[in-house]
C-alpha cells in the first residue's frame, strides 16, 4: 500500500516575534514568517508553488503570495477546526508534495489573536447562525457555555471525576511548561517560571480551571515550508523528514462540545489520529524522545498522554508526577514552553519547536532526539504528526 | 393602611368560615334523575370502564351485585347542578362568594378524596349534603396570595350515607398582569434555530422537555437532526422527557463576564433518563452543592418576549 511516510519533510521554519500587540496587520504577520520561512530553507518566494492555512486564518492565500512575490500557485487549500489544523496544514502540504499537485508549500498562521480578535472572549455570534455549526453551538451558548475554558473546563470535571485527578495535577503541568519557557528568549513568558502554589492561587476562569490552566493569548505568526525529503536534503537545513502525518475526528464528534457521547473522560479523536501514527509510522511512543503536545489547557495534555499510548487511561496523573514532563523527566513535553509559556500561535509554534529538536538547535534540547510526535488542537478535530531525523 | 384592610379582610373572612362551619351538614336537592342506565353507560363509555356489571344486565344479574350497578366514582354526576343551577345558599357556596366579593376570584382545585360505602343501583335517588370544614390562609402560593376552602359532601339515598368526598380549593387573588408588560430587551445569546431544532424551542415555550425521537426505530436523539443515525430515517418525532435528571458533568463560570449573564453561574451536562444528555443552567443552587449525581428537575426561565430556556434545580432525591 502507497505510504505518505517518509515522502517528505519540513525543510524550512520561520516565525515573528511573539507579543501581546504585534502593532501591524495579519498579513503583514504572515508575509513576515513566510519570509523567515523561506529564507531558513535557503529557497526564495518565487520556488512555493503550494500554500496552506487555517480556515479561520484571516490572511488569503493569494494576498500572502502577492506580498512576498509568490507567482504561480498550483495547490492551495484550507483546514478546518480551529487549533486542530495545525498539523493538518502539514499533512495537506505532504501529500499534495507527494502526489506532485506542487512541489513546494507552505504553511501559515498569522494573527493578532491578543490585540485583535480574543477567541477567549464569549462570542454570541457563535449561535447566530443556522449553519450546523451555528446550530451545534445553538444548544450551549444560550446558557453561556461559550468560552473555550468553559468547554474544556466540562471535561475536566468529569475527567478529574472518572479517574481522581485533582487540579494540582492540572498545575503540574503548568508548572512544566512555565519552567521550560523560563529558560526560552523567544517565550512570552521567558524568565517566569511558576510554583504550583502560584496555580492553585490563581482566579477561577472556569470551574475547575484556574487563570494557569489557560494558555496565554498572543499575536504572532509561524510558518513551515514542506518539501519532498529528496529535495530537502539538499538544501540549507537537516531535513525534518514527515514519519507520519493525520487528521482525527470521532463519532459524534463535535466543536469543543462532544459532550453526548461516550463517558467524556477521553479524547476519541486523539486517539484516531494515534492509531493513524503509530500505524503510518511503524514506531510506538517508546520511540518518541519528546512530545509537542498542544496545550491550550492543561487537562487535555494529561488525557492526550492517555490517547497517545504514553500511559494508560487515567494514569497521566502519575505520568506527570514529580516532573514526569518536565526536561530533565520520562517524556520532556514542550521543550519551547508550549502555548502556556512561549506563544498561542494555534499550536503552530509547537511545530517548529519539533523541527528544531529533530535539527538539534533547539533552546530546551533534549538529548539523542530521533523521532518527535506533534499534536494540534484538542476537543475539536484534530491532527498530529511524526518528525524524524536522518 | 395596606395592613389595616387586610387583616380587616381577614377577620371578615375568618368570622364567615366560623359560622359556616358551624352550620353543618346542608342537603341539597335530590338527584335530578334516579340512577340509570344510560347516564352509566355514557359515563362508562367516556372512561373506558368496560366492566360489563355495569351495563350488562344478564351478566350483572349473575354477579355478586344480583343486578346493574353504577360505577361508584360516578357519585358526583348524579347530584351535580346544570350549567344554570348550583348552590347559592350553602355553607360553601357563601364563602366562596364572599372571597370573590374579597378579590380571591382565581379558583384551582387541590384535593379530592373519595370514600364509596356501597354501590348505588338503577333507581336510586341520591341527596348531596355539604359541610364545610375548614378555611386557611392567607397562604403565598405560586398563584398569588389565597385561601384553602376545605368541605365535606355526604351523599345519602333515602338516609343512609352512600360515599363522601372531602374536596378542597384554594381561592387566590390572582397576580396583577400588566396590562402591557414591559418589553424585555432582547437576550443577547439567543440561539439559531432551524427546522431541524425548532421543534425543541417551541416545546420549552410551551413548557415541554422535547427529545426527538426516530419516527422509526424509535432511538432516541439529542442534539437533535434531520437523519436517523441509526437507521437513516427521515421520520422524526419527539418525545416529551419527564424533566428530572442527574448532572454529568458540571462547570462554575467565573470569568470572562457573559453578556446577559451574571457570575458565577453554572452550566451542567445532564444526563435523562430517556437515555440522552442536555446542556442547561442549574439555578437556585449554590454553586459549592452541585455534584456530579445531584438529581435535578426541570424549570422554565422567561429570557425575553420570545425565548423560554429549559434550566434545571436540584430536586429531592
Amino acid at each position: 500500500m502507497y505510504s505518505l511516510s517518509g515522502r517528505t519533510a519540513i525543510a524550512g521554519i520561520g516565525a515573528t516575534e511573539f507579543s501581546k500587540e504585534s502593532g501591524r496587520s495579519e498579513l503583514q504577520l504572515a508575509a513576515e514568517a513566510v519570509f523567515a520561512a523561506v529564507d531558513d530553507a535557503g529557497l526564495s518566494p518565487a520556488e512555493v508553488d503550494g500554500l496552506v492555512t487555517f480556515t479561520q486564518d484571516a490572511n488569503q492565500e493569494i494576498a500572502v503570495a502577492r506580498e512576498v512575490g509568490i507567482g504561480d500557485l498550483t495547490f492551495f487549500s484550507r483546514v478546518e477546526y480551529g487549533g486542530g489544523a495545525a498539523c493538518g496544514t502539514v499533512l495537506h502540504a505532504a501529500m499534495a508534495v507527494a502526489t506532485g499537485a506542487a512541489s513546494t508549500v507552505v504553511c501559515y498562521r498569522a494573527f493578532n489573536e491578543r490585540s485583535g480578535r480574543r477567541f477567549g472572549q464569549p462570542d454570541p455570534r457563535l449561535g447566530g447562525q443556522p449553519s450546523s455549526q451555528g446550530v451545534e453551538m445553538s444548544w450551549h451558548v444560550p446558557y453561556g457555555l461559550m468560552t473555550p475554558a468553559g468547554w474544556v473546563a466540562m471535561f475536566a470535571r468529569r475527567y478529574m471525576h472518572a479517574f481522581g485527578a485533582t487540579s494540582e495535577d492540572f498545575g503540574r503541568v503548568a508548572v512544566a511548561m512555565r519552567r521550560h519557557a523560563a529558560t526560552n528568549p523567544a517565550a512570552w513568558f521567558h524568565g517566569r517560571p511558576i510554583t504550583l502554589e502560584e496555580h492553585q492561587r490563581s482566579r477561577w476562569i472556569v470551574e475547575p480551571l484556574h487563570l494557569l490552566d489557560c494558555c496565554q493569548e498572543s499575536d504572532g505568526a509561524v510558518a513551515l515550508v514542506v518539501t519532498s525529503a529528496d529535495r530537502a536534503r539538499h538544501l540549507r537545513r537537516s531535513p525534518a523528514v514527515v514519519t507520519a502525518a493525520a487528521q482525527g475526528a470521532g463519532r459524534g464528534q463535535m466543536m469543543m462540545t462532544s459532550f453526548y457521547r461516550d463517558d467524556m473522560s477521553g479524547l476519541p479523536e486523539m486517539g484516531v489520529v494515534a492509531s493513524a501514527l503509530w500505524s503510518m509510522s511503524g514506531l510506538s511512543p517508546k520511540d518518541i524522545q519528546t512530545a509537542i503536545l498542544y496545550d491550550h489547557f492543561t487537562p487535555f495534555v494529561l488525557s492526550q498522554l492517555e490517547e497517545l499510548g504514553f500511559c494508560g487511561r487515567g494514569e497521566a496523573k502519575d505520568f506527570v508526577a514529580d516532573g514526569g514532563i518536565e526536561i530533565d523527566g520520562r517524556l520532556p513535553v514542550n521543550p519551547h514552553g508550549g502555548q502556556l509559556g512561549e506563544a498561542y500561535i494555534h499550536g503552530m509554534n509547537g511545530i517548529t519547536e519539533a523541527v528544531r529538536q529533530i535539527r538539534g538547535t533547539a533552546v530546551n534540547q533534549v538529548a539523542g532526539v530521533r523521532n518527535v510526535l506533534v499534536t494540534a488542537g484538542t476537543g475539536v478535530p484534530t491532527s498530529g504528526l511524526v518528525l524524524s531525523r536522518e | 393602611m395596606t395592613t389595616t384592610a387586610e387583616s380587616g379582610v381577614h377577620q371578615r373572612l375568618a368570622d364567615l368560615a366560623e359560622r359556616q362551619i358551624a352550620a353543618g351538614e346542608v342537603r341539597g336537592a335530590p338527584a335530578a334523575d334516579p340512577v340509570n342506565l344510560p347516564m352509566i353507560r355514557h359515563w362508562a363509555a367516556a372512561m373506558g370502564d368496560a366492566n360489563p356489571v355495569y351495563t350488562d344486565e344478564e351478566f350483572a344479574a349473575g354477579s355478586a351485585h344480583g343486578a346493574i350497578v353504577a360505577p361508584p366514582a360516578m357519585i358526583q354526576v348524579w347530584t351535580m347542578a346544570g350549567l344554570d343551577g348550583g348552590d347559592t345558599v350553602g355553607p360553601v357556596a357563601v364563602m366562596l362568594a364572599a372571597l370573590d366579593e374579597s378579590g380571591f376570584t382565581g379558583v384551582v382545585a387541590t384535593n379530592c378524596e373519595q370514600t364509596y360505602h356501597r354501590y348505588l343501583r338503577l333507581g336510586e335517588r341520591p341527596v348531596a349534603a355539604t359541610r364545610m370544614s375548614g378555611l386557611s390562609g392567607p397562604k403565598t402560593t405560586a398563584l398569588g396570595v389565597g385561601y384553602f376552602v376545605t368541605w365535606v359532601v355526604t351523599w345519602y339515598s333515602d338516609d343512609e350515607p352512600v360515599a363522601e368526598m372531602m374536596f378542597r380549593v384554594l381561592k387566590f387573588r390572582p397576580v396583577e398582569r400588566n396590562p402591557e408588560p414591559a418589553k424585555h430587551d432582547p437576550y443577547p445569546l439567543a440561539p439559531a434555530v432551524n427546522r431541524d431544532t425548532a421543534f425543541f424551542w417551541e416545546g420549552a415555550r410551551q413548557g415541554e422537555l422535547r427529545i426527538q425521537k426516530c419516527g422509526d426505530c424509535g432511538e432516541p436523539r439529542h442534539p437533535p437532526g434531520p437523519v436517523c443515525p441509526t437507521c437513516r430515517s427521515l421520520n422524526r418525532t419527539y418525545t416529551l422527557a419527564a424533566g428530572v435528571g442527574e448532572v454529568y458533568s458540571y462547570v462554575v463560570h467565573h470569568n470572562p463576564p457573559v453578556p446577559g449573564r451574571e457570575i458565577p453561574f453554572v452550566v451542567a451536562v445532564i444526563a435523562l433518563p430517556e437515555g440522552v444528555r442536555i446542556v442547561g443552567n442549574i439555578v437556585e443552587c449554590a454553586a459549592e452543592k452541585v455534584g456530579i449525581g445531584m438529581p435535578v428537575r426541570v424549570v422554565y426561565r422567561e429570557m425575553d418576549d420570545e425565548l423560554i430556556l429549559p434550566m434545571w434545580i436540584p430536586r429531592e432525591s
